[in-house]
């Protein structure tokens, strides 16, 4: 069976906990103890119905103030998908999660209340889907039964969101779903409650929804970890294990090492210490070469005469993750992959303004900002637009004091 | 990519990173099936070397005497070298004081003895098998989780995990606690076993125990748990989780085979922890003790 990656991403109060509590209950996904814990709390607080959100707000903060404050990882199936969830939370300051949350989806949920429409946070996580270049998108309208399922009103929410993404250069397979996640309208079956909506049910459309993995390019592979066991055995084994990151390999293949430009062939292609015909996107692989080159940890084997770029300049937007502000003079290590170098801020050009909804000049960033840089490496980076390839794309920036990820970055 | 496949990619991934990240790691190993699990895929990352790094056993002397068994022989099989960090040890010194009482259990007893043994060992990152979907509160862990120098989570404070970037950097006295198997379901973990063929503890599967109710669990009759003798009786029973002897609940089964346990647990309607009554303490339970260096 197949993995399905989601973000869920919705404003407060917009009823997100709850339409994923009834994805995991109405799927079974929830056991009777737990569903009796949450049958339990709902009572103790004096609720008329079960509060499907207890389900998700898994942090004794979030239970108490009824609101989600950390991404929160949660699993169902079907018979026929498997789904993993991020649940992003809604609230302004943690803007942060949602982008987290979406780094590693293959579609995205962003939920509206049918009352209230477009907010400043659908905008802003329109805004977030696109910069990770989400290509599935599902707009689920909720709380429709509050607004007597009008069509209408529906249709409104649609027309205004499709002027919105068409402000961008992005063009995503979008999905709009009038649900009621509380009265189960929509969910896991269509509602007969609303005949003028022509589509399936939430369920069903992520069950089925097709997803293109195709990452083109030259064959591409981080050097993670160098297999050399040193036993009598395998003596001059020399396994470089790692991630393909683009394209694919073959034996015989001409391979160069960057960053030191030495040639070698693919003598012979392993995983896990079987041995393969070929390499695939995503896997786990060990290159075995024809000559003894020296490659480590960090390095990258990649086909010969690429069209790769290396440089020591970068252009890069940057979503600030961190309490501190981006120190304009401070140093930085930038991790692509696994892949580690020192950096300097060079320039920091504009920043999304969240009022007016344009880049405005700025030299500083804080957190939750989305600013434009021009970042100076101590060492060149190979590297592609992260619209292109994500692999090569996307970088994380690391605070050298506190050790923490500071930033994410995206190649322009 | 199918699930299985998917999800051994990534521990896989993951694992390579702490081996790559790190100076001096360790697998912390329970004898139970996640960490059987873990350990067979530590395996697979390196080969055809051997396992880079060695195991840690947080032994409560409360143990399961099969899966003790079973753990001596994979360490030898697997040739990788074992530490064990005592409870009793951590007791007899004075460390911590024993609980009393008919609840009484050496679970949370074992943070002290864990958090010393990392700090005694110098291990700078501790691989687990805990996984997202057991516990709500884990339902939010990293895959690397920073850990200070007093060993405390901060639910707050976490690193944004972004894409398949790892930032394992850390300040010296600090350590991380790595999940490769997060992303894994109790079924997903039950599946790789049986495709995989591996070995786990015989109290996984239905067998014949004396057992006593308590609080509607069905609880393993040992030295370490205070019953009435009256109340005990025979039951065809398995284990889902293989904890702590004192703290273990068992449900009743015939489910001898794989087939048949992950039938089992396909059907199943009570949740793996909901077997633990550790987590059934208070609604944070599980919560509060991340907080203090648990595993």
């Amino acid at each position: 069976m197949e993995i399905l990656r989601i973000t869920t991403a919705g404003s407060v109060d917009d009823g997100k906990s709850t339409l994923i509590g009834r994805l995991l209950y109405e799927t079974d996904s929830l056991k009777i103890d737990q569903v009796e814990t949450i049958e339990e709390k709902s009572k103790s607080l004096g609720y008329d119905y079960i509060d499907f959100s207890l389900a998700t707000d898994g942090l004794l903060t979030e239970r108490e103030q009824g609101i989600t404050i950390d991404v929160s990882h949660l699993y169902f199936s079907t018979p026929k998908r498997r789904f993993i969830i991020a649940d992003a939370p809604g609230h302004v300051e943690y803007t942060r999660n949602m982008v987290t949350g979406a780094s590693n989806v293959d579609v995205a949920i962003i939920l509206l209340d049918a009352r209230k429409g477009v907010m400043e946070q659908t905008k802003r996580h329109l805004y977030i889907t696109q910069l990770l270049g989400i290509n599935q998108l599902v707009i689920t309208i909720n709380k429709m039964d509050l607004i007597d399922y009008d069509e209408i009103q529906f249709n409104a929410i649609q027309q205004e969101i499709e002027k919105l993404i068409s402000d961008y250069d992005w063009t995503p397979n979008c999905h709009f779903i009038p649900v009621s996640a509380l009265k189960g309208d929509n969910v896991i079956a269509k509602s007969h409650k609303m005949p003028w909506y022509k589509g399936i049910d939430l369920l069903s459309l992520i069950e089925n929804l097709n997803l293109d993995e195709t990452v083109h390019g030259e064959g591409l592979m981080q050097v993670q970890h160098v297999i050399r066991p040193k036993t009598e055995e395998y003596h001059d084994y020399r396994g470089f294990a790692g991630k393909i990151k683009s394209g694919r390999f073959n034996p015989g293949d001409e391979i160069e090492v960057f960053p030191s430009g030495q040639k070698s062939k693919i003598k012979s292609i392993e995983k896990y210490g079987v041995k393969q015909n070929t390499t695939a996107i995503g896997e786990n692989a060990t290159l075995l070469l024809e000559d003894e080159i020296d490659a480590s940890r960090g390095n990258t084997l990649v086909i010969a005469n690429n069209n790769l770029k290396t440089e020591k300049l970068i252009n890069a937007k940057i979503c600030w993750m961190q309490n501190e502000s981006l120190n304009p003079n401070g140093k930085y290590w930038l991790q692509q992959g696994v892949y580690k170098c020192l950096i300097k801020v060079k320039e920091v050009t504009a920043k999304m303004d969240w009022e007016s909804w344009k880049s405005v000049p700025t030299d500083n960033l804080n957190m939750n900002d989305i600013g434009e840089v021009a970042l100076q490496l101590a060492q060149p980076l190979l590297h592609a637009p992260y619209h292109k390839n994500k692999n090569l794309g996307a970088f994380i920036l690391i605070d050298s004091h506190t050790n923490n990820t500071a930033g994410v970055g995206f190649i322009q | 990519m199918n699930t299985l496949s998917y999800l051994e990619e990534e521990a896989i991934y993951i694992i390579r990173e702490v081996v790559g990240q790190f100076d001096k790691p360790v697998l912390l190993f329970s004898g139970g099936k996640d960490s059987i699990v873990l350990l067979h895929l530590c395996k697979k990352a390196f080969l055809p070397g051997k396992i880079p790094f060695p195991l840690l056993h947080i032994d409560t002397g409360h143990n399961f005497p099969e899966t003790i068994s079973l753990r001596d022989e994979l360490v030898k099989r697997y040739q990788v070298n074992l530490h064990i960090g005592s409870v009793q040890e951590s007791i007899d010194q004075g460390k911590v004081v024993e609980e009393k009482g008919k609840y009484a259990s050496r679970n949370s007893l074992q943070t002290t003895t864990l958090l010393e043994t990392i700090e005694n060992l110098k291990f700078d990152a501790c691989m687990g098998g805990a996984r997202r979907d057991e516990e709500k509160a884990r339902a939010k862990e990293r895959i690397f989780s920073v850990r200070d120098d007093f060993g405390q989570w901060n639910e707050k404070l976490q690193r944004p995990e972004l894409f398949d970037i790892l930032n394992g950097q850390i300040h010296s006295g600090e350590n991380v606690r790595v999940f490769p198997i997060s992303n894994w379901t109790e079924l997903d973990v039950w599946e790789y076993i049986r495709y995989e063929n591996l070995e786990i503890p015989s109290i996984y599967f239905s067998h014949q125990r004396t057992v006593f109710f308590r609080d509607g669990q069905l609880m393993p009759c040992s030295d370490f748990i205070h019953h009435n003798p009256n109340e005990a009786f025979q039951e065809h029973v398995r284990f889902r989780t293989v904890g702590d002897m004192s703290c273990t609940a068992a449900v009743p089964s015939k489910a001898a085979d794989l087939d048949t346990v992950i039938n089992e647990i396909k059907g199943s309607s009570i949740s793996e922890r909901g077997a633990r009554m550790d987590d059934k303490r208070s609604e944070g339970a599980m919560e509060e003790r991340k907080k203090v260096g648990y595993f």
